[in-house]
């Protein structure tokens, strides 16, 4: 069974198309990228994936479920790190892994939960300082932890790395293979055509709503004789 | 253009939005509105005062004093039946009736000061309530004044007090079918001031501070994203919405409680002194009445916070929170000035419709209607408050399952972003390669 089945999804915002009909699979324990340029479609897709947004036509399960029959369902199987989301900012970085890890589980199995995400946070002594005193680095290593230590089947992360430093950027990177190496499915977006290289097992090229090319990177490089997944997609768009 | 301009320029434009402005419009339009209502006050005042008159004296001395009244004020009644006075003045809308008992002229005659009877029927327990016997009142000075000439003429003045104060003033006042003897309708406005001011006052602010909590909580979990968040959990949207909604209104209800203790205590002090006890003349609450006031106060808090919370739904980030309050804020304001200044029963029909309307009016004028035992009242105000706050309620969870939750309005710039001409050329191209 795939984590996710995606056909002929279309999404639109009043009159305006944003997902134009697009189909694409996950397969369990796969590391999955939509990569494109601002506006791509890219964030509408995951939020229609997380429950978020109703699907206009077309149809997406979830392992398994389909989504837009039983979201309920589906919300009990993901989880979802928005781009530039933020923190509860009275709380403290470790209340803020708890009031989230409650939701998941209960005792002892949410103090697990919340050791798991202080290790993948790795924000040392600052995860006991509120959260509007954290940096951006560090605030999106809180959200990744979050997002990842309730170890769900499937992680839609919108914009991982988008405006970090190398090494915060790196390490979040770093977090999200060895996750994904246990068991938890990714999707992730990105408009970082490198990072997705380093990172994806499989990636998807979407520009103006419709995925125009997909394969593994090293796949799409032999296909359009092109030295970088940049390449590949200025080769794509512009014909 | 100088720098300070340019910055100048940009401040206002981002100030003057219809957001901003629309509120200011409609608050000046609720107080021209009300400068409308006290005007029509005013110069019903400056017409001749409508009143009843049953003079009971054959003496001089009464004749006088009939005839004061009758220069300046518009008798409606002229016999000796106090009941059917009452009736008429009521019928006719008037506020005072004068009684000038039998032994009026006699007493004056015998060096003794002329009783004058005043019964105020007083029709509500607002402020301006209590205007039009004042106005009244002040006739009886006229007619003190032409009893004194008249005395002067006879050369009755070996007693320089009673030809100073012929008169004195037998007060009763009938408010809301309770007859309340030795007051006057301005001692009840000034002793009913705590209820007149107090609880509209406390729901008002109680209304305004729960609102913006749920407003402005719903605009900065949409501008940190931790509402998103929230939504892909395993977690009921009923269950969000409830708990927003319950958050804020254990806090409101909390600030409820302080405000009316500190205003309590303080409107206590200026009463204190007052020698008016309105219990002797069973206007007071029981525990049950407390229990009604308290029943319409969460029925109304549950409604506000709803509605802001439908309001949240449509905003994008916290600083657009701040002015979607201000729509709550008026629709409370309008029944506040109401009770304050003015009494429900005394409203023109249309303007009952409106205030009964608006969810807020009944825990305002809740405590005054139960001091009338004007259950009907109360009841039917919690009944309607109940049933829209229900609405609003299933209205806002309804949204909460909607795209507009997240998107907000549709955004037309951004449909602008791509011309439908842009997108065909772009479609046009990736189908022919
Ligand atoms: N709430 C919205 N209302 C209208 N259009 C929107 C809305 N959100 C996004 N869009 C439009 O949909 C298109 C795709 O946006 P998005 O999915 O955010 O792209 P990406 O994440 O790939 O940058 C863009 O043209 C954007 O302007
Ligand atoms: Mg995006």
């Amino acid at each position: 069974m795939n984590a996710v089945e995606v056909k002929g999804l279309v999404k639109s915002y009043g009159r305006f198309q944003a997902v134009r009909g697009i189909s694409f699979d996950v397969r369990e324990g796969e590391v999955y990228g939509l990569i494109g340029p601002n506006g791509a479609g890219k964030t509408t897709t995951l939020r229609v994936l997380s429950t978020l947004l109703e699907i206009t036509s077309g149809s997406v399960m979830v392992h398994g479920i389909d989504l837009r029959e039983r979201p309920d369902e589906v919300r009990k199987v993901i989880s979802y790190l928005p781009e530039d989301a933020g923190a509860y900012k009275h709380l403290r970085g470790r209340e803020y892994l708890r009031f989230i890890a409650e939701f998941f589980a209960e005792g002892e199995k949410a103090d697990e939960l919340v050791a798991r995400g202080m290790e993948i946070a790795n924000l040392g002594e600052r995860i006991d300082d509120k959260v509007d005193t954290y940096s951006k680095g560090m605030a999106r290593r809180l959200l990744v932890a979050r997002a990842l230590m309730i170890r769900p089947k499937l992680a839609i992360l919108d914009e991982l790395t988008s405006g970090l430093d190398v090494l915060n950027a790196r390490e979040i990177r770093r977090t999200v293979k060895a996750y994904a190496a246990q068991g938890t499915t990714m999707l992730l977006s990105s408009h970082n055509m490198l990072e997705v290289e380093m990172l994806c097992d499989r990636i998807a090229l979407i520009n103006d709503g419709l995925i125009v090319a997909e394969g593994t990177p090293a796949d799409l490089k032999q296909r359009y004789d092109a030295q970088n997944i940049e390449d590949v997609f200025v080769k794509v768009v512009s014909g | 253009m100088s720098n300070l301009s340019k910055i100048i320029k940009k401040e206002v434009k981002e100030l003057l939005t219809p957001a901003t402005l629309i509120p200011v419009i409609i608050i000046a339009v609720i107080f021209g509105s009300l400068g409308g209502v006290f005007g029509g006050v005013e110069e019903s005042m400056s017409e001749p005062q409508k009143i009843a008159v049953v003079i009971e004296d054959n003496g001089e001395l009464g004749q006088v004093a009939f005839a004061v009244l009758n220069s300046s004020a518009e008798i409606v009644y002229n016999g000796d039946d106090v009941k059917e006075a009452l009736g008429t003045l009521e019928d006719a809308g008037g506020s005072s009736l004068f009684v000038i008992p039998s032994n009026f002229t006699s007493n004056i005659m015998d060096n003794r000061t002329g009783t004058i009877e005043a019964v105020w029927v007083m029709y509500g327990a607002g402020l301006m309530d209590s205007l039009p016997s004042e106005v009244a009142a002040s006739l009886l000075t006229s007619v003190d004044q032409a009893i004194s000439a008249y005395m002067i003429t006879m050369g009755m003045t070996e007693n320089a007090s009673l030809v100073l104060q012929p008169t004195q003033l037998v007060e009763t006042t009938i408010f809301k079918d309770k007859v309340m003897d030795g007051i006057s309708p301005g001692a009840i406005a000034g002793v009913m001031s705590s209820q007149s001011f107090v609880m509209p006052l406390i729901v008002m602010m109680v209304i305004i501070y729960a609102g913006s909590i749920v407003i402005s909580s719903m605009g900065s979990e949409k501008e940190n994203k931790t509402l998103e968040t929230l939504l892909t959990m395993p977690i009921s949207r009923t269950s969000i919405v409830f708990g927003k909604l319950v958050g804020a209104a254990l806090v409101g209800l909390l600030m409820a409680i302080i405000y009316m203790f500190g205003m309590g205590y303080y409107f206590d002090s200026l009463v204190g002194s007052a020698s008016i006890d309105l219990g002797e003349y069973g206007l007071t609450l029981g525990v049950g009445d407390y229990v009604l006031v308290g029943i319409s106060l969460f029925a109304s808090l549950v409604f506000a916070l709803a509605l802001c919370m439908i309001l949240g739904i449509f905003t994008k980030n916290y600083k657009a929170a701040q002015t979607m309050t201000l729509p709550v804020t008026f629709l409370a304001m309008i029944p506040m000035f109401v009770t304050m200044f003015t009494d429900f029963d005394t409203l023109p029909t249309v303007a009952k419709v409106l205030v009964f309307a608006i969810p807020f009016s009944h825990p305002m004028i809740a405590m005054r209607s139960l001091m009338f035992d004007n259950y009907a009242l109360v009841l039917s105000g919690i009944a309607y408050t109940s049933v829209v706050a229900i609405i609003a309620m299933l209205v806002a969870v309804t949204l909460f399952k909607k795209d507009i939750l997240l998107t907000g309005k549709v955004a037309r710039s951004e449909e602008k972003g791509r011309s439908p001409l842009g997108s065909m050329i772009r479609r046009f191209v990736l189908k022919r390669k």
